[in-house]
């Protein structure tokens, strides 16, 4: 007689190919998404390889000629090669990104989950920082910052940053009030554990889902932000190959019919953003335990 | 004095806000008095707003009692500081209702039953595994169950695992809070059954809170019975079920579906709902509903009085009508 | 007395990824007009299921793979979907397990049940009105006027119940399909709603199927009794019957395993656990937990056969096991 439970597990961990295969047929879409992010890390490590020129490198020769065999996407007003200069830009925007999210995600986190778990008067004062943060709009917010602080690549992170913590301490909020409310929570105080430990082992496994989809969204928005920050000349300076600078860069050119300077670069953003916006679709899901 | 777990005049008050201004007391559970013996189950026996959940996490101090003290082998748990209250945990443990909701959904249940154990170091590191496949059988699972995730296995594999993971750290106390009610009849039974043995093998001692009568006749060795926060009846199981001496056990009574379509039984009807547990009066909160309540009834405080050996009701009629507990009101 | 509903053959089944699932394997049984039927069964018996189907309320991903369901001669499986919103409200309806959480929160009593009279009886205005208050008297709400202006989280578990009881009695059903009515309630709350549905019947000639794992209130308010395990009905009979001389091993075992108020003594359990239908036994889909399980039952399903006055049960030594 089987003791027939409703899932058993396999004796042997099949093949990891076989596994990867049935994992993309399975999730066509958040494959496509996990692959652009591949390619986009691809790229950024290996820019110095693939790139046929330098990021600053000027040919003065071809100011300002549309795509060609020599230049793929054309050059801009100087000489340089945009292909080259979106291709070292995936350095910069992936940076950006990753740093921002991270850093927000997990000053956010810390903060959401300690209003969450201990509750008032501390929740009180916490969220209602975070409100104020929150009630500005946040490109003008991290603008303010950002021109505080002065253009540079690092403070472009720590204002995008700054400017999404009420995001996930929102999140890690809530999603704490709901495991705070389960019999699983109880039965840990029952069996004696201590707060920190029903923190750390019981109650934040259950409660990253929901933060790592916000996660991979939000990583499209500090892109775009960094884009924007950097577009009106509060982010990177000009000559750096961030995607948001050449966007600003080759404006005026879109006027007169170079219109190769911008697209390039702002079709590089489409397509980072899209990536992990698809990612972030398939990753709750994938994140479930009830799916292994 | 043999009795394991003593609670005294143990009452539970949650503060209520209604509107800016006003404030009322919800009275979840009030006057409650009850006693267990070492190896032996008490029922806490009751429909939803009684208070029964509430006291059975008053005890373990789950919930904070507004007053009232809990006594678990002589030793106060009230008042204790949270590192010893958690020490005492050690003593005192409790099966859940929901199966599955009480069992961490990321974690594996061998991980969930042993964390008790290394929690109070009752088990040195190398051997909570052998530990493990030794509870894990002692409650009718193998070791191929340790390693899975709780909703990989069924509902009454779950109860399992919350009643292992229950008598992990070997405690004094059980308290087992529904913990039938959200599982087939079948497995229900096969429950029941390894409750039962596994009281008579290891002179375990439980409180058993339940709505069905049923399976405290099955279970329990002594009742009380409550309503609205109270206890309303304390006595054998034996003689609360066949002999009550509260109007409202006999309105549960017979309320109990048959088990037999040939059967009939006494019909006993309460008007209405139960009444609300803000700002309670003194006398029998019974009154509205009762079908021989007197007038006599809203004017007397309403005390849990033993009117015979080892069983006590709140029934002012009953106290001072019965004769050798036989007490038959016309309505 | 005429049957009103005749299901034959009905059988349904869940894709997964490991094939499908099939969770009603050809399900057959009547109703009569005026009965009140009970379907019991445990977690996976189907009961619920069955009833889905009756009323065109099984999940999307479900697929019906065959069999026939007629209503008062009309297959209900071939009809489109304005036909069977049709049945749905004017011929049938159905009440649930947990009453609060069926009931629409954003809306009073009185929104949702002017709504029913509306569509399915051209009621409106003070008409309707009237009908709402006689529908809350009737189901035993005592000031009806006050109930329809609550919301569902105002009011108890009982009173719940009976406010869907009255949604679905509004439109005058010839069926009413209960899916374990009482389980969520307290046992005085249970006994009331129990005796309602039992008075409906008798007032408005309401014809009730009533889906239970309890066998006790099976006991108290059936005429009839079909037992499912794991898509099939094993054994039908009439209650006394059932309970009497219950032919089937698992409708003994249920029997068996259920505590009682006024007996002691050890229950007897059925080993094992009800299969996952993906891994439905082959032949007697209850032989691996069955303690008179042969041979035969490993490899031939049981056919249905008669055991005595409307008595029908499957299984291969049922007259050994009397």
């Amino acid at each position: 007689m089987s003791a027939a439970a409703l899932d058993t597990r396999p004796a042997l961990a099949p093949r990891r190919l076989a596994r990867a295969g049935r994992f993309v047929r399975a999730n066509p879409v958040t494959s496509v998404g996990f692959a652009i992010i591949g390619l986009l890390i691809a790229i950024a490590l290996l820019a110095p390889l693939i790139a046929p020129y330098g990021s600053d490198q000027l040919d003065a020769s071809s100011v300002l000629s549309p795509p060609s065999s020599t230049h793929l996407f054309g050059t801009g007003t100087y000489g340089e090669d945009i292909f080259s200069r979106v291709l070292y830009g995936a350095r910069y925007d992936l940076l950006i990104g990753f740093a921002a999210v991270a850093i927000g995600l997990t000053l956010g986190c810390s903060l959401g989950a300690i209003a969450g778990f201990f509750a008032d008067p501390v929740d009180e004062i916490i969220m209602r920082v975070m409100d104020m943060i929150s009630a500005f709009p946040a490109f003008v917010l991290a603008m303010g910052i950002a021109g505080a602080l002065g253009p540079s690549l690092r403070n472009l992170i720590v204002a995008i940053a700054l400017v999404n913590v009420p995001v996930y301490a929102r999140l890690m909020r809530g999603s704490f009030l709901v495991v705070k409310r389960s019999q699983y929570a109880t039965a840990a105080v029952g069996v004696g554990a201590p707060p920190w430990r029903i923190l750390r082992w019981h109650l934040l496994p259950n409660t990253w889902s929901p933060i790592f989809v916000q996660a991979t969204l939000q990583f499209g928005y500090a892109i775009l932000d960094a884009a924007g920050l950097s577009f009106i000349g509060l982010g990177i300076r000009v000559p750096t190959p961030e995607w948001g600078v050449m966007v600003s860069l080759g404006i005026e050119q879109v006027i007169t019919g170079q219109w190769w300077v911008s697209f390039f670069p702002g079709l590089a953003i489409a397509i980072a953003v899209m990536g992990f916006n698809l990612v972030g679709d398939g990753l709750r899901d994938l994140l479930d335990p009830r799916r292994s | 004095m043999s009795a394991l777990l003593e609670t005294r005049a143990l009452r539970k008050v949650f503060p209520l806000r209604l509107g800016l201004t006003s404030r009322v007391s919800l009275v979840a559970a009030d006057d409650v008095s009850v006693e267990i013996e070492r190896g032996r189950t008490l029922a806490l026996v009751g429909e939803s707003g009684s208070g029964k959940t509430t006291v059975g996490r008053c005890i373990l101090r789950l919930d904070e009692p507004t007053a009232g003290e809990v006594l678990l082998d002589g030793e106060p748990v009230t008042g204790l500081r949270p590192a010893q209250l958690r020490r005492m945990r050690r003593e005192m443990q409790m099966v859940f209702q929901d199966p599955l909701d009480s069992l961490n959904p990321r974690h594996s249940v061998g991980e969930l039953v042993a964390e008790p154990l290394m929690l109070h170091g009752t088990v040195p590191r190398a051997q909570i595994r052998a530990e493990l496949e030794d509870l894990f059988r002692m409650v009718g699972l193998g070791p191929q169950h340790i390693d899975r995730l709780p909703h990989q296995l069924s509902g009454g594999q779950q109860q399992r695992v919350g009643i292992a993971r229950a008598l992990a750290p070997r405690p004094k106390l059980v308290v087992l809070d529904e913990p039938t009610s959200a599982l087939d009849v079948s497995v229900q039974a096969q429950i029941i059954n390894l409750l039962r043995d596994l009281q008579a093998e290891r002179g375990l001692t439980f409180l058993f809170i339940s709505h069905d009568l049923a399976v405290v006749n099955l279970i329990a060795h002594r009742v009380a019975v409550m309503y609205l926060g109270q206890v309303v009846e304390l006595g054998t199981t034996e003689v609360v079920l066949e002999r009550p001496a509260h109007p409202y056990t006999r309105a549960l009574l017979a309320a109990v579906p048959v088990d037999h379509p040939g059967q009939t039984r006494e019909r006993i009807v309460m008007r209405g709902e139960p009444t609300s547990p803000i700002d309670p009066p003194d006398y029998c909160h019974l009154v509205p509903r009762c079908p021989f309540a007197l007038p006599l009834c809203s004017e007397v405080a309403s005390e849990l009085v033993e009117v015979l050996p080892g069983h006590a009701t709140r029934c002012v009629r009953y106290q001072r009508e019965h004769v050798n507990g036989s007490w038959a009101p016309e309505r | 007395m005429a049957a009103i509903l005749e299901v034959s053959g009905l059988t349904a089944a869940f894709p997964t990824p490991a094939g499908p699932a099939r969770v009603l394997d050809g399900v057959n049984f009547q109703v009569q007009d005026g009965e009140i039927l009970g379907i019991v069964g445990e977690s996976g018996s189907g009961k619920t299921l069955t009833a889905l189907s009756v009323l065109g309320l099984l999940p999307a991903a479900a697929r019906v793979l065959g069999g026939e369901i007629v209503y008062r001669g009309s297959n209900l499986l071939a009809l489109d979907r304005r036909a069977m919103n049709r049945v749905r409200g004017e011929q049938m309806a159905m009440i649930f397990q947990n009453p609060r959480s069926s009931l629409n929160p954003l809306y009073r009593v009185e929104t949702t049940l002017a709504q029913v009279l509306r569509t399915h009886r051209r009621l409106r205005g003070d008409e309707a009105r009237r009908v709402e208050i006689e529908l809350l008297a009737d189901v035993g709400l005592s000031d009806p006027a006050r109930v329809l202006r609550r919301f569902p989280h105002e009011l108890s578990g009982g009173m719940c119940q009976r406010v869907m009881i009255a949604y679905a009695i509004a439109s005058n059903p010839r069926l009413l399909i209960a899916d374990e009515p009482t389980t969520a309630l307290d046992v005085t709350v249970q006994l009331q709603i129990i005796e309602l549905l039992a008075r409906l019947r008798q007032e408005h000639g309401l014809t009730l199927v009533l889906i239970t794992h309890n066998l006790s209130v099976v006991a108290e308010l059936c005429d009839r009794v079909l037992v499912m395990y794991l898509g099939r009905i094993v054994e039908e009979a009439p209650v006394l019957e059932i309970f009497d001389r219950p032919r089937h091993p698992y409708t003994v075992g249920l029997l068996g395993s259920r505590p009682s108020v006024h007996a002691g003594g050890s229950l007897r359990t059925i080993p094992g656990q009800v299969p996952d239908p993906r891994e439905r036994p082959r032949g007697c889909a209850f032989h691996t937990r069955c303690a008179f399980a042969q041979e035969l039952c490993a490899t031939d399903a049981p056919l249905p056969e008669t055991v005595g006055d409307n008595h029908v049960v499957e299984c291969h030594f049922w007259r050994e096991l009397a």
